[in-house]
């Protein structure tokens, strides 16, 4: 059960993390893969990881809105069905590369060119295989504030400022943070 | 294709796809601030809809507390339907006033709220959209939304039944962005009013119903 107030972040009983768990800055992401302003986002997460190297440990929760973004299921279904061939972040960024088409013809084609068992996972995205903990992080976005995407947490804190470099390194990196 | 290309290629594919999107965020680009904005330091929380205050006047919402009675009221929910929410005694109603269709903050809302329907079933609760636009409007809007939840039209007279909840914003003749709560004996159990240009989320009402079935629970074993 994941904590209504604080969420325990991130939880490495069941999250993806890039980074080391105990590093002093937790950053969650709460995105879609078919949400313009996450795949926006994502150089910038990038950069963040980069700059901030072995102090950041970074994780992405799934928050797909389906009614507006009808592939955006789908394409959480295939990250984790690539995770569990050991391959969610590249998936991951897979997804986010190529947000104009997700539809299962094309997640097929991204398991194979990444090496992995295309058919295991296109079975997968096809009967939700991974539908319940999709719908876990929704849930939990749901209860920490979440109220579109990406939304981040720093340290368990929800990210109010303005989705751009600058502002999110300051509010990431402020002193207090890194001990 | 070198990484670069590739980058270019998807995101030129992705413009092209969003092509309407981004259409709509020119047209509107006067409520979404910009990346050079949003840098600004003197408007550090723009990601939030800072540019509705220049937009809208500032109110002094006298929203109905909680423990009074929700007032009854019937509006259009299609150009050919009425709903009361009088039809909804006997169970939770989640109303959800918000400014407009078509607005960005409110577009995202609404998204949300309708992606929770399950969560708000499962709790017992039903789901009602209020804005000052009339049905035609909403019939539109919930279309290209796919929302799956009734959209009223508090529009002749017009913001009336905002102003019975203590949410009409006379100066801009919308709705304050505000949320209540109704119990299944018509009493408002909670309500909160959101500034303007900000999504409220759904956390407070899911904390509402809860606190409602189980205080239902508690009188049952009582």
């Amino acid at each position: 059960m994941i904590n209504q107030t604080q969420l325990k972040l991130p939880d490495p009983e069941r999250d993806h993390i890039q980074g080391a768990i105990d590093a002093p800055i937790a950053l969650l992401e709460y995105g879609d893969y078919e949400c313009p302003f996450c795949g926006e986002v994502q150089p910038i997460v990038r950069e963040i990881e980069r700059r901030l190297g072995d102090d950041l440990c970074f994780a992405f929760r799934h928050f797909p809105l389906t009614n507006v973004h009808p592939h955006a299921e789908h394409a959480a279904e295939a990250a984790e069905g690539a995770g569990e061939q050991g391959a969610f972040w590249p998936m991951h960024e897979m997804l986010f590369a190529n947000q104009a088409a997700l539809d299962d013809e094309s997640l097929a084609e991204y398991a194979a060119a990444l090496g992995l068992n295309a058919k295991r996972l296109i079975q997968e995205v096809i009967s939700g295989a991974h539908a319940q903990r999709i719908h876990e992080d929704f849930k939990s976005g749901v209860r920490a504030g979440v109220n579109g995407t990406p939304s981040f947490f720093i340290n368990g804190q929800r990210y109010d400022g303005a989705r751009a470099f600058e502002p999110l390194l300051a509010a990431i990196s402020q002193p207090a943070r890194i001990a | 294709m070198t990484g670069d290309q590739d980058a270019r290629a998807s995101s030129q594919l992705r413009s092209n796809r969003e092509g309407s999107l981004r259409d709509t965020q020119i047209r509107f680009r006067f409520l979404m601030p910009t990346t050079a904005e949003a840098n600004t330091p003197t408007n550090p929380k723009s990601g939030q809809g800072n540019d509705y205050k220049e937009m809208y006047s500032k109110s002094r919402p006298k929203a109905l507390p909680s423990g009074v009675e929700a007032p009854d009221f019937t509006l259009r929910s299609t150009p050919d339907q009425w709903l009361a929410l009088s039809e909804f005694r006997g169970q939770p109603v989640v109303l959800a006033f918000y400014p407009a269709d078509w607005s960005p903050v409110c577009g995202d809302q609404m998204a949300l709220y309708n992606e929770m329907l399950k969560e708000f079933h499962e709790l017992g609760a039903e789901l009602i959209g209020i804005s000052v636009d009339g049905a035609w409007c909403h019939a539109a809007f919930a279309r290209d939304r796919k929302l799956h939840f009734p959209l009223l039209a508090d529009f002749e007279p017009k913001g009336d039944v905002a102003r019975r909840y203590g949410v009409y914003r006379d100066k801009d003749g919308v709705s304050e962005r505000a949320l209540f709560v109704i119990d299944a004996e018509g009493q408002v159990h909670w309500s909160f009013v959101s500034p303007i240009g900000v999504n409220p989320g759904a956390d407070g009402i899911l904390s509402a119903l809860e606190d409602l079935q189980n205080k239902q629970a508690t009188l049952a074993t009582t």
